[in-house]
């Protein structure tokens, strides 16, 4: 059964503790956040990811995916602990936190802001201090793990939609990241370039928070689920229990990719 | 539609021992033959000719046509006029008069050889600046003014605007195909709207693309904070002087001598 809670914590362990000696990729407790004009984004948030599970995280626009996603390495900060393998996300911290969360934004071309492909790539790795040879052999790695190796010298405002997503990825595997967030990856895609991500996706062996409005990816890709809504998590559990709810899909705005089919 | 790159690259996409050239090379010997040509004196035809000699040696090992810089540096020309009062105000044997009413303008001789002097200096520059944008691309330029030590921010705020220069051009063409999506006039009948009013609704589409790129900037800035930018820039050399380079840049070098010699001693 699913797992729905309001404001106390989730009472039912999320699914994947168990590996690595119980400790989770991500916890985030109690978090609270408000934008500065008073709007309250995120309230008594509750969310733990354990090493190797793939989490969708779904809901209305304005649910507050997005501020969450950005308090997950410290860009924007909300009343709350967070932390990302075991250590907790404060100042000090910050910096080898960012190489250990790779965070995708949902526009490439606000993730992809150097005039070539290479340097948008070798960006992460070089902020981390690696070596002259490191970077290098990290950015071939990463561009081949996307199918993008032939791409290192183009400028980036030549490539498709699909293209720049793919780079976009790839400039945070550069910096060999234990969790992946993604903002809506499939948004804007052609069937043909979603097949792809799904795939690329798929075949990463990565940690995966990703936000999406795109539920047949989350029923194909994602075994455990997170509805957001105003806020607040309103329900964290396996992906086939809560798309079976359409009590609870409804409330939330959202809707079973197999609602159309005949039973 | 995407708008595409061409409009604005004016990078031509070929091999050549210019292509290849290290861009430090290329830059440095541009901003230096614009100082030779700065350093010229009034008149001195015989070294002009010398310089713009070089200009068509470099189109041709380009593998570009002789005049390619030639005849796309019109667009820098009326950039001189503002010289154009240089005309009127040195003493010399007088060449024409200009009444205009109450004003009486004399041009002389040696106005006119000045004048057309700092014609030529900009236009020969301008023929040499085209030809580095021409060759060079522009990743590889940015590397050059960095390794050159042109201050990190200055190169930054230059890549960041060829970067998002596509992306707001696609912003403004989507803005304007929205106005004439809803541009619909009744049959036989003419726009509406007062002048006034037209010009609000152009000063709001302003607005909103500054607002729209406010906010791509604090995107763009989260995505690099994201990626552990922490203030600096950093970036790899990808460039390492050969031979060639060197070889090209003393050459470069002795010939601008040569017509430095030629301008200030055989006028």
């Amino acid at each position: 059964m699913p797992v729905i809670h309001e404001t106390k914590k989730p009472d039912t362990a999320p699914i994947a503790l168990a590996k690595n000696g119980g400790q989770p990729a991500l916890t985030v407790e109690n978090l609270d956040f408000s934008y500065p004009d008073g709007h309250i984004a995120l309230r008594n948030v509750w969310l733990s990811v354990g090493h190797g599970e793939k989490v969708a995280l779904v809901g209305p626009n304005g649910a507050g995916k997005s501020t969450l996603m950005l308090h997950l390495n410290g860009i924007l900060t909300g009343n709350g602990q967070i932390q990302v393998a075991g250590m907790p996300l404060i100042k000090s911290n910050l910096p080898v936190i960012r190489g250990k969360v790779g965070l995708v934004f949902q526009s490439p071309d606000d993730q992809l802001f150097s005039p070539t492909v290479f340097e948008d790539v070798a960006f992460g790795p070089l902020h981390m201090g690696l070596t002259e040879a490191e970077v290098r052999a990290r950015v071939g790695r990463a561009l081949a793990q996307v199918g993008m190796t032939e791409y290192a010298e183009r400028l980036s405002h030549h490539l498709s939609v699909g293209e720049k997503k793919r780079i976009a990825i790839a400039t945070v595997l550069s910096m060999e990241p234990d969790l992946l967030v993604l903002d809506e990856p499939s948004a804007g895609l052609d069937p043909r370039a979603r097949r792809s991500l799904i795939n690329l996706l798929r075949d990463l062996p990565l940690t995966m928070l990703v936000s999406t409005h795109d539920m047949l990816m989350v029923y194909e890709l994602f075994p455990r689920m997170v509805i957001m809504d105003e806020g607040r998590i309103e329900a964290d559990g396996a992906t086939e229990d809560l798309m079976s709810d359409e009590v609870l899909l409804e409330r939330h705005g959202l809707e079973s990719p197999f609602a159309l089919m005949p039973r | 539609m995407m708008m595409h790159a061409s409009t604005f690259d004016r990078y031509q996409a070929g091999e050549s021992l210019i292509h290849r050239l290290d861009p430090r090379v290329k830059v440095v010997v541009t901003v230096l033959f614009i100082l030779s040509n700065v350093l010229l004196p009034d008149g001195a035809w015989l070294a002009f000719m010398l310089a713009w000699g070089m200009v068509v040696v470099v189109n041709l090992l380009a593998r570009l046509r002789w005049d390619y810089a030639l005849k796309r540096s019109f667009i820098a020309l009326p950039f001189a006029l503002a010289a154009v009062t240089v005309i009127f105000n040195l003493p010399g044997q007088t060449v024409f008069t200009l009444n205009l009413g109450p004003w009486q303008l004399t041009a002389t001789d040696a106005c006119l050889i000045r004048f057309s002097s700092i014609v030529i200096r900009s236009w020969l520059s301008v023929q040499m600046a085209i030809l580095l944008t021409a060759t060079t691309q522009f990743p590889d330029m940015m590397h050059a003014l960095r390794h050159l030590r042109v201050p990190q921010l200055l190169v930054a705020v230059i890549s960041f605007m060829y970067r998002y220069l596509f992306v707001l051009a696609d912003e403004v063409m989507r803005l304007l195909r929205a106005r004439e999506a809803r541009s619909a006039r009744r049959p036989g009948g003419g726009g509406g709207g007062t002048v006034l009013w037209r010009a609000k609704v152009a000063g709001h589409m302003v607005g909103q693309l500054f607002l729209r790129s406010y906010d791509r900037s604090d995107r763009v800035y989260n995505a690099m904070l994201a990626r552990g930018y922490q203030g600096h820039f950093l970036t790899l050399n990808p460039h390492v002087m050969q031979a060639v380079d060197w070889a090209s840049a003393g050459l470069a070098v002795v010939f601008m001598i040569v017509v430095q010699i030629v301008g200030h001693v055989m006028i």
